[in-house]
């Protein structure tokens, strides 16, 4: 055996070691409180595109390692535990690759009363202070698309994302899930071109993918959700907070629905519904890859080089 | 026949694409955290050697390629076919000429080569990193000529022609790196 040795640069691990002190003194000055929440749920992500790691536990019941802390955290903020953050461990299957390790830390805090625009504003501060300071700018789901991939993610038809990717073997294989198109057209083109030396934040996502986030009405409804993108890299991810029961429901089992088979055998959270059928205050809430917000603060490319020991040697 | 999952995708994996095998030489995994995972990879064709880009849906499975790498000995070359014999098995297959393309000129009977098997059949044939092949044909050095960099071609008994210094000598044996095509030293007998 010689993969003993962590991939990481011990200067590295020092480093880190120092970002989630800074994050701390943060976080406490401002008065936050810290919580933990379980990483074995009693229920899974429905997002169709998380995997959640099944556990298996003696007595035969189920859990899943969470693939983020939102449902319990909103749970809290239910039982009034007022601005709320975590620093913990995140779990998702299939995910590795230069900038993915199946498990990763994730910082997450939520803001009663807050909207998603001042908590970006509060996301940016924290990270000039563990990355240092740099330009911010703000675009929309659809500047972002028009400018660098030059398609309109609201409006182009269907035939126009399939030949702005311009792969017919993936036709058949995607479809017509525009998403998945778009997500595409993503990763390609949009995302390497934001937060070049900056901080690029994008919102007003397609209603499709507001996740757990409010939507917007208008013309087109859109999500009040953001991403943080620097250098290229997907940082932070953050909504105003659905709070509505049964639209949260309803999304729930579309998500399910989108899965498939295989989908309706999950659980869906009956506790974070009861939760916000009891009353979770008006809030906004982000999730942020500390080992990605790292990688920035040192200049590194992989995410082997801030984490010990990756998947293949953990 | 075998799938590979895309989760299974690294540097080396043998995969059938369009009929071909191929070898993944890079594989990328993107994915926006809350949405659809790709591996964009770049494949090289078994068989011509080109490189291509490929772009897979996270999940998909793709057929694996029946490919192996194996060490074989160049018996002869009847013209049409090079054939290989395994050392151990002492079994014999038939390399086509184009399978063996422009290793063919530093092939020497006897010379343990490389050989990329696809369905037990032969691929590709790679020479040894370095051959030792006897001069056939070359002018005399002449003193003094500079004029060609120091060099002068020779024709080795394989038919290759390779630069080499001016004191070499028809008859002499030389030792060359057939992945440069240069010449590296006289083979001292």
């Amino acid at each position: 055996m010689t993969d003993w040795h962590p991939t990481a640069g011990l200067p590295v691990l020092r480093r880190r070691a120092a970002l989630i002190r800074q994050v701390r003194a943060f976080f406490d000055g401002r008065g936050l409180l810290e919580v933990e929440t379980p990483l074995m749920a009693g229920a899974p992500a429905m997002d169709p595109n998380l995997d959640s790691l099944a556990v298996r536990r003696p007595d035969g019941r189920r859990a899943w390692l969470q693939t983020s802390p939102e449902y319990a955290m909103k749970r809290l903020l239910a039982a009034g535990s007022g601005d709320i953050w975590q620093l913990t461990r995140a779990f998702r299957g299939g995910e590795r690759g230069r900038h993915h390790n199946p498990e990763f830390t994730l910082l997450e805090w939520y803001r009663v009363g807050w909207d998603h625009h001042a908590l970006m504003q509060e996301v940016a501060e924290l990270a000039a202070e563990v990355a240092g300071a740099r330009p911010v700018e703000h675009w929309t789901y659809r500047d972002a698309f028009l400018t660098f991939a030059e398609v309109d993610p609201f409006e182009a038809p269907l035939a126009r994302l399939q030949a702005q990717v311009d792969d017919p073997l993936l036709v058949p294989v995607l479809g017509d899930d525009r998403d998945a198109w778009l997500d595409l057209i993503l990763s390609r083109e949009v995302s390497p071109r934001l937060g070049q030396g900056r901080m690029s934040f994008v919102t007003d996502f397609p209603a499709s993918q507001a996740a757990l986030a409010r939507l917007r009405p208008g013309e087109p409804p859109v999500a009040e959700r953001f991403e943080l993108f620097m250098d290229g890299l997907e940082i932070a991810n953050g909504y105003h907070e659905l709070a509505a029961p049964r639209e949260q429901r309803r999304r729930f089992l579309a998500e399910r629905d989108a899965r498939g088979p295989a989908g309706a055998a999950l659980p869906v959270d009956e506790r974070l519904l009861a939760a916000l059928q009891a009353g979770m205050p008006p809030c906004a809430g982000v999730a942020l890859g500390v080992d990605r917000l790292l990688m920035v603060a040192l200049g590194l490319e992989r995410i082997d080089q801030v984490w010990a020991f990756p998947d293949e040697q953990a | 026949m075998a799938q590979y999952s895309t989760n299974e995708f690294k540097g080396g994996l043998k995969i059938m694409l369009d009929g071909d095998p191929y070898t993944i030489v890079e594989n990328e995994f993107v994915k926006p955290g809350k949405g659809q995972a790709f591996n964009r990879v770049k494949v090289r064709n078994l068989k011509t050697g080109k490189v291509i880009d490929r772009t897979f849906k996270s999940g998909e499975s793709v057929e694996a390629a029946d490919v192996m790498e194996t060490e074989m000995q160049y018996l002869y070359s009847d013209g049409e076919f090079f054939h290989m014999m395994d050392p151990q098995s002492f079994e014999q297959k038939a390399a086509p000429a184009s399978a063996v393309g422009d290793a063919a000129k530093w092939l020497k009977e006897q010379d343990m080569c490389t050989v990329i098997l696809w369905n037990d059949e032969p691929l590709t044939v790679e020479p040894p990193s370095f051959v030792e092949l006897r001069v056939t044909e070359t002018d005399p050095g002449v003193r003094g000529d500079t004029s060609s960099g120091g060099g002068k071609p020779a024709t080795l008994e394989t038919g290759a022609v390779v630069r080499v210094p001016l004191f070499i000598e028809e008859g002499e044996l030389l030792k060359v790196d057939t992945r440069s095509g240069e010449y590296v030293g006289r083979v001292k007998s």
